[in-house]
Order: structure tokens, then sequence, then C-alpha cells
């Protein structure tokens, strides 16, 4: 399994923790990651500003892998869905591909029409072309005295229209059965398909608060040890932005939250620290010290 | 404030995204679905569909609230006739920037990634704690998303706010 890791900006810039963890539990899962240097932002910021440059920008970085015949691993999940809607458009319109292949060459911006590649986001491919059944041959210490929340995020599962195996966005299964595969027991709970606010984030940090919270007061009230998300933008709000969101509301959460690699990781017997795990924003230490790592 | 202009579900409908809006029977599954709605009710996707398809196009286009979309498509999955409103928004927010009305952040971004051609810039320092940390260095960015953006003209399209 060999694939162009595509970092995106907020995992470089703010989620070195989870970039440690991926590159760790694929190493031990027999997952190669190949890094291009001519992957730039996938687009996702422009999309709502100018919907031509968006489609560009996120062409250029599939062409980009295309030229390696590579398939795109993403973490975060705004990238995932702006690579794979650009890529399904670029897949059913050649005349589009042709179009934006000769307009970026006419202008310096030299790739050669290659073969359809993939996009596909970290997680996915643990769940399908890993598999729960291989990761479970490599466990190597049970989580099984963790309480566990799952975040999906909405960009992982929506539009169901641009993604190949589609889950049910109001029902879905592969976060919950890959937090299963560690022992840990994955919680049900009433906000788990919550938004997380980001997409509102640069407009208004008020709203996007508001809208991170009820989460926080599910969970922050029953036994869960910590949330498990994959994407950076999530993480940003619940993990970087938890003591800002406590302090608006006067409330207190002080709850972990965990990349899934990072969880993984601990699961397949890798060291803590080697799997970010100091960096994240709210406190680990007390769910390390739980299960003995 | 009140000037009509009938054409506008047209112009919507034009942009890439769009095209669903003609398809709205309006029963309100989007509005019931939106976690923005449920903050801040000055924010009603039902209601931007019928304001688009009477034609107020200077007071959609101009307002606020066509920012406040978090694109987490509950109204798109939901959506029984298909019109797909997270796209929808995009393309009211493409023709708003065609008009001038571009909120600060998004400048703000622009003339980042045109720099670092992403959202942060990765300089020299960042790389020496990456490597200390096992990762690979990360280099500078080949000024791709630059020239892109010089291409489609995307500063003279944003700037239009400043001649107003």
């Amino acid at each position: 399994m060999k694939y162009a890791l595509y970092p995106g900006c907020t995992v470089l810039g703010r989620g070195r923790n989870y970039e440690m963890a991926a590159r760790q539990v694929a190493r031990v899962l027999g997952i190669e990651f190949v890094d291009l240097d001519d992957f730039e932002c996938c687009g996702f910021p422009i999309k709502s500003v100018h919907y031509e440059t968006f489609m560009m920008m996120g062409a250029r970085n599939i062409f980009a892998a295309e030229q390696k015949e590579l398939d795109i691993c993403t973490l975060c999940s705004a990238c995932t869905g702006s690579l794979t809607e650009v890529n399904k458009h670029l897949i059913e319109h050649f005349d589009e591909k042709t179009r934006i292949v000769s307009t970026l060459k006419k202008n310096g911006i030299n790739y050669r029409m290659g073969r359809n590649i993939a996009v596909k986001h970290f997680a996915k491919i643990l769940y399908e072309d890993v598999g729960i059944n291989e990761i479970q041959k490599l466990i190597r210490k049970r989580l099984s005295n963790l309480n566990i929340a799952a975040h999906y995020g909405c960009h992982y599962l929506k539009p169901t229209d641009i993604y190949k195996n589609p889950e049910d966005p109001e029902n879905p299964h592969t976060l919950d059965e890959l937090i299963s595969v560690t022992g840990a027991n994955s919680i049900n709970y009433s906000e788990k398909l919550s938004c997380c606010g980001a997409g509102v984030l640069a407009i208004s940090e008020d709203l996007a608060y508001s809208i991170a919270r009820p989460k926080f007061q599910e969970l922050s009230g029953n036994s869960t040890d910590a949330m498990v998300l994959i994407c950076p933008f999530c993480s940003v709000m619940y993990d970087d932005n938890q003591k800002k969101i406590e302090k608006k509301f006067g409330e207190k959460y002080n709850l972990p939250v965990l990349y899934y690699p990072q969880l993984l990781g601990l699961a397949l017997g890798i060291d803590a620290k080697l799997l970010g795990l100091r960096m994240n924003r709210v406190s680990t230490r007390a769910l390390l010290e739980k299960i003995g790592a | 404030m009140t000037e009509l202009s009938p054409k506008f579900k047209y112009e919507v409908a034009q942009e890439p995204g769009g095209e669903g809006i003609k398809l709205c029977f309006a029963c309100g599954i989007c509005t019931a679905s939106c976690p923005i709605r449920a903050i801040d009710e000055g924010y009603n996707p039902r209601r931007i569909i019928r304001m688009v398809l009477l034609g107020m196009k200077q007071r959609v286009l101009s307002s606020d609230f066509i920012w406040f979309c978090s694109s987490c498509y509950a109204c798109t999955e939901r959506c029984p006739q298909g019109v797909k409103f997270t796209d929808v928004m995009n393309a009211i927010k493409n023709l708003a920037v065609k008009q001038g009305y571009v909120p600060t952040p998004f400048v703000q971004q622009i003339d980042i990634l045109k720099r670092f051609g992403r959202l942060y810039e990765i300089d020299e320092f960042d790389n020496k704690k990456r490597a200390g940390f096992g990762l690979p260095k990360v280099e500078k960015a080949r000024g791709f998303t630059k020239k892109i953006m010089e291409m489609t003209e995307l500063e003279q399209i944003i700037l239009r706010k400043n001649e107003k």
C-alpha cells in the first residue's frame, strides 16, 4: 500500500501530533507514504469566494499525484471533501481535465495528462484497505478500560454523492469500528454527529463556540475518557479552543481530545511520546495513566 | 433595498452548484437540520431560498448572514428535492464576491495563501522543530497557488470591494 501523503495546511500548521501518529501507525501497518514537494493548499478556503480558483487549486494537487501514479491519502476531512469533489469532476468530465491541464501549461505549470487516481481519508484507508481484521492481529495492548466518544465530523461523511463508498451519514460506523478494534468502548451519545463549528470560526468565534458547546456539555457529564476525531479543523475547535469555550460559558469540561491514529498507536504498542500525545492541548496524562502507558 | 431582480434565481442557477435552487418546494427540512439556525435565527436556509426566488438580489448578496453557513451538508443530505443547499450557498457567495462583498477574513486568507501556498507559513524554525520530532522537511511552496490566483484574476475580483 503506497500513497502520496497530502498533509494540507492545518495539519502542518497546528497538527504535528496528528502527523506524527499517522506516520507511526502507517509504518506499523505497512502503509508507505510518499511526500510530494509540490502539494499546496487544497482550495477549500477559496470555494465560497471563487469556484474556478478552487477547482484549479484542487486539480493541480491531483495532477501532482497523477504524475507519480499515486493515490492520495488525506488527513484533513476538509481537504478530503474538496479534493474528492474536484477529482470526481475531473474523472467525469474529460474535457474539463483537458482544459485545466492546458490552461496550467499555458501559464508555465506543466503536468501531463495522467491516469486517474483516488483520494482517500487515512481512516478510510485503515478501514477499507488495511481492514479491521488485519489491524486486530497487530493489537498489542487492548485499551478495554477506556470509554471513547467518536467524533466523525462533517466532511468525512458528507456530501455522500462525492464518495465512492459512502456511509449512512445519519448512522455511520467506520470510526466506531476502528475505535472498538483497539479494545476501547465506543460510546453512543446524542451529539455524536454534531458539527464542530470550525467552518464559521473565521467569521464569528462566538457562533463557532456555541456550535461546539453541546458536545462538551454532554460528554463532560458522563464517564467519557476522551473524544477521538480525524480532522485537524475539528481538533482546533475541541482541543485548541476548549479552554476558550469553557471560559465563554463559565463551564468546565477537561475532556482530552485525541486523533484516532494516536489511540490506535497506543493499542499497537507505540510509545506515547512518538504519537505526540504530549502535544495535545488538553492534558492526556490521566488517560495515559489509566491505561498504564 | 426593495427593488427586485426577477432574474436573480437564474443567475444563482448558472453558478456552479447553484442549479438546484429551482427545485425547492419549501418544506423547510434544511432549516430544521441547520446547526447554525439552532444558535442564530438570523441564518435561515429556507428563508434565503425564498428571498432568492423572489428576486431580492441586493438584500441577499449584501447580507452578513450568507457567510454563516458552516458547510456541514446536513441540509444537502436531508433535502427531499436534491437542492444541495450547501452548494447553492457557495453559488450565492460567489455572486456576492463578484459584487464586491468579501468578508475581511477571506481577503486575509487569500493574501496568506498567495504568499505561502498554505494557510500557515512553514519556516526554518518549524522545520527544525519537525526534524526534532522525526518529521520530514517541508519545502517552501513553489508559488503554484499564487500563479493560479493570478490566472483567475482573483485579486482583481476581490479588490472591487475597495472601488465601491
